[in-house]
């Protein structure tokens, strides 16, 4: 309430039923996840928890998922055939319900496998009207919604990697809209998210790639 | 950005002006595109309600989880019969609300007007009534104007979500965004615009919103229709000269109101109504394997 509201806001958007938090979410997440995830994924694995794993049959979540992962749009027709298309892209899918604690209800973890055999989890929720939060990728706890180019590193946590990052991307004109940094032990890994205004340029990442401590470090495109 | 009826109403009236004029140029400042630009996003929005109010008549189409499976095409069918009670317009509206829901079940692509569950009433008034008036594609997308004005109102005062207002909030502000732009289109004054939006949300407050199983079609389908029908009436009330006792804003007031004081069983959670008889729950079972 007494938020404003365009006309575009009311009437709209065009999107794929039936539900915004399960189709459109669900579709935002799959893209989101399989852009962490990268090329080369043999198989996904979806956990399904709360009222994703109760109702996931009966609003399609499962097939906007998949459709997320094959890098569909939220207004893609074909969405409802992911599974078909799915097989057709030799993509292997299962979808398995289960209890991932105290989470959003409408929450799922994905876990890609690469075809060298390599492993890689992300865990998100659909937090209402077609919004997502991405929780947690790698093991490493992060948040991020999506809506922004999306920076992810894994780093060791040391004095002074923050400062590197943010001086690089100021160096370009890069403005920071959100950034988080979260470890689970000093002087761990630790990992840091930096969502951003503009799009990042290649040169940015290969610099921050370079800086002492970083083990890896991600873009994640809006989804 | 507009926020009440009545600062509407003064607007429309100190620059003698329609509703859709006053929000047209509203839009253009606050969303920074000409005029043709801003047409030409809604056009899109109106070509895919054209295609969602006839695709389940054209089309064989059922809901992912089976409930919803040619009832477009069998009010359609009858009608065609032309033995309906209530008459050819009507039935031509409640088919076109029932096609936009059971695209929207069958994962088709819809516009959410203002929301997914409610996304079959404007289509189904708009397109009638145009169709009934000889109106211009230019006059639909500016009734589409009108009909955000008055859902911009109530979701900023009030709410447009079943789950915080119940189908009141949901059915009950596509309809009365559906009434507005009827009365535009029929060129009404933007004061018989608004009492069509009141009269409109009167007569469905109160209503709760119960999914079965908690899926979006149904009662949603069938109260998508009787949203068409409601507003349709309301509209003729208006344009007849008969005033809404009781202002739009208040009525907005009254509607969120009523909405805050529902239990939450009966706000989209599927515990309560339609959803907690036994013929639901078994339902619910039978799609989901489980309670």
């Amino acid at each position: 309430m007494n938020k404003n509201y365009s006309a575009f806001d009311i009437i709209g958007p065009v999107m794929i039923g039936p539900s915004s938090s399960h189709t459109a979410g669900a579709v935002r997440l799959g893209k989101a996840a399989a852009a962490i995830a990268g090329s080369d994924v043999e198989k996904v694995t979806f956990f399904l928890h709360g009222s994703f794993a109760k109702t996931y049959k009966g609003h399609g979540t499962d097939k906007a998922l998949l459709a997320g992962v094959l890098g569909m749009e939220t207004y893609d027709e074909n969405i409802k055939y992911s599974f078909r298309i799915a097989d057709e892209a030799n993509l292997k899918y299962e979808f398995v319900e289960t209890d991932l604690g105290d989470v959003h209800p409408n929450t799922v973890k994905f876990l890609f496998k690469k075809k060298n055999g390599d492993e890689l989890s992300v865990t998100g929720s659909s937090i209402g009207g077609g919004s997502i939060l991405i929780t947690e990728v790698e093991g490493e706890e992060v948040e991020f919604t999506g809506d922004f180019p999306t920076i992810i590193t894994s780093h060791y946590d040391r004095p002074g990697i923050i400062t590197q990052v943010t001086s690089i991307l100021s160096g370009m004109g890069v403005n920071i809209a959100f950034m988080k940094v979260f470890r689970t032990t000093r002087g761990d890994k630790a990992s840091m998210v930096v969502e951003t205004d503009s799009p990042v340029p290649k040169e940015a990442l290969d610099l921050i790639s370079k800086i002492d401590n970083i083990i890896k470090v991600k873009i994640i495109n809006p989804v | 950005m507009i926020t009440s009826g009545h600062e509407l109403l003064e607007l429309c009236e100190k620059e003698n002006k329609s509703i859709s004029e006053v929000v047209i140029e509203d839009q253009i400042k606050a969303l920074g595109l000409t005029r043709e630009e801003l047409f030409e996003k809604m056009r899109v929005n109106l070509n895919v309600m054209k295609r969602a109010a006839k695709l389940a008549v054209e089309e064989d189409i059922k809901s992912v989880s089976g409930l919803l499976d040619g009832d477009a095409k069998r009010i359609n069918e009858r009608n065609l019969k032309g033995d309906t009670i209530c008459g050819d317009r009507i039935n031509r509206a409640m088919t076109r609300a029932l096609s936009c829901l059971e695209v929207n079940s069958s994962m088709g692509r819809i516009v959410a007007a203002p929301t997914a569950g409610s996304c079959g009433i404007l289509p189904a008034v708009l397109i009638t009534v145009a169709e009934t008036n000889n109106s211009s594609e230019e006059n639909m997308i500016k009734a589409l104007f009108t009909a955000s004005a008055v859902g911009g109102i109530i979701a900023h005062n009030a709410t447009v979500s079943g789950a915080e207002g119940g189908c009141q909030a949901e059915c009950g502000s596509a309809s009365a965004m559906a009434a507005a732009a009827a009365v535009e289109l029929s060129h009404g004054s933007p004061e018989m615009s608004l009492d069509a939006a009141a009269i409109t949300l009167k007569c469905v407050l109160g209503l709760v919103c119960d999914p079965v199983a908690g899926l979006v079609e149904s009662p949603c389908a069938k109260r998508n229709a009787m949203g068409a029908v409601n507003a349709m009436a309301a509209a003729d009330m208006a344009l007849s000269g008969i005033k809404s006792i009781i202002p739009f804003d208040e009525m907005v007031m009254a509607m969120y109101k009523v909405g805050r004081s529902m239990p939450c069983e009966l706000k989209e959670t599927a515990l309560g109504g339609t959803a907690a008889t036994p013929t639901a729950i078994e339902i619910s079972k039978k799609i989901f394997g489980k309670d």
